[in-house]
């Protein structure tokens, strides 16, 4: 019945969304690690949405999930500081800053948490919805 | 004498059946709502309602013999539409704007309510009818 296919569906968007904001909470804890070389430097991450289409029926199925693809590391620059002082500085005395931009990491939180919560709703309207189905005629 | 259940309840059971079916793409086109390259589909209801009820069907006219027999479905599974967006793209290609889709699945949901309470109203007056007063 369509409406249980609607539960699954939200509960992809929920994940899709919990992995996303987990994702924003790494880059957030570590926006102020530095490191001596760059390859060993934290560099944001992101995870790669993409729509789970179920050909269920063979032909144009009413709905479509979220899966999460993969999560990629950001090519963005890496800030380098010179600081010979600071215990982690390489022989030249540059120290290596991730590439978190914390203002994006934080919408990316806002507009995570929302999603989420838009989606926990369908989840509960279609429930509501499927109970009163089932009372139909018993009154 | 048969009761024609057709007769009897009218149009709601059509409505039930388009209904839920709308409630799916509205809940995907929220789900995708931050995948790239996603666009925001919906079905036009009237078409599908009109489809459904005079049960018309769209079988493909095959020209060549060598064309695949295609799916002969109704009109009410693939009257699958784009909605036009209000806002430019934001460079991923996704077009659902979250806040209409939440409030047209607010309002398809009140919909189907509205179609379950007419029908359950129709089949106790069908069970009235049948027990005699």
């Amino acid at each position: 019945m369509s409406l249980l296919k609607v539960l699954d569906v939200a509960g992809t968007g929920m994940s899709a969304q919990s992995v996303r904001l987990n994702t924003t909470a790494s880059n957030l804890a570590n926006a102020n690690s530095v490191s001596s070389n760059i390859d060993e430097t934290y560099k944001a991450r992101h995870p790669v949405f993409a729509a789970e289409l179920n050909r269920a029926m063979g032909g144009l199925d009413s709905s479509v999930g979220v899966k999460v693809q993969g999560i990629v590391e950001s090519t963005a620059e890496l800030n380098q500081e010179y600081a010979p002082n600071h215990p982690k500085a390489d022989e030249n005395g540059f120290i290596y800053h991730s590439n978190v931009n914390v203002m994006e990491e934080m919408a990316n939180m806002i507009s995570a948490s929302r999603s989420y919560q838009t989606n926990v709703q369908i989840a509960e309207a279609a429930k509501q919805m499927l109970n009163r189905t089932l009372q139909l005629g018993k009154s | 004498m048969a009761i024609n259940f057709e007769k009897a309840l009218g149009m709601h059971q059509h409505t039930l059946g388009i209904r839920s079916r709308r409630t799916e793409i509205l809940a995907s086109n929220i789900s995708n709502a931050d995948t790239p390259n996603y666009k925001a589909k919906d079905i036009n209801f009237k078409d599908a309602l009109n489809a459904a009820k005079s049960g018309a069907g769209v079988s493909l006219n095959r020209t060549n013999s060598a064309h695949n027999l295609g799916f002969s479905t109704s009109m009410a599974q693939n009257g699958l539409l784009f909605r036009n967006t209000n806002q430019p793209d934001t460079g991923d290609g996704n077009t659902v704007d979250l806040e209409v889709e939440r409030n047209l699945f607010m309002k398809n949901s009140l919909e189907y309510q509205a179609s379950l309470d007419f029908l359950n109203s129709k089949i106790s007056g069908l069970r009235t009818a049948i027990k005699g007063q």
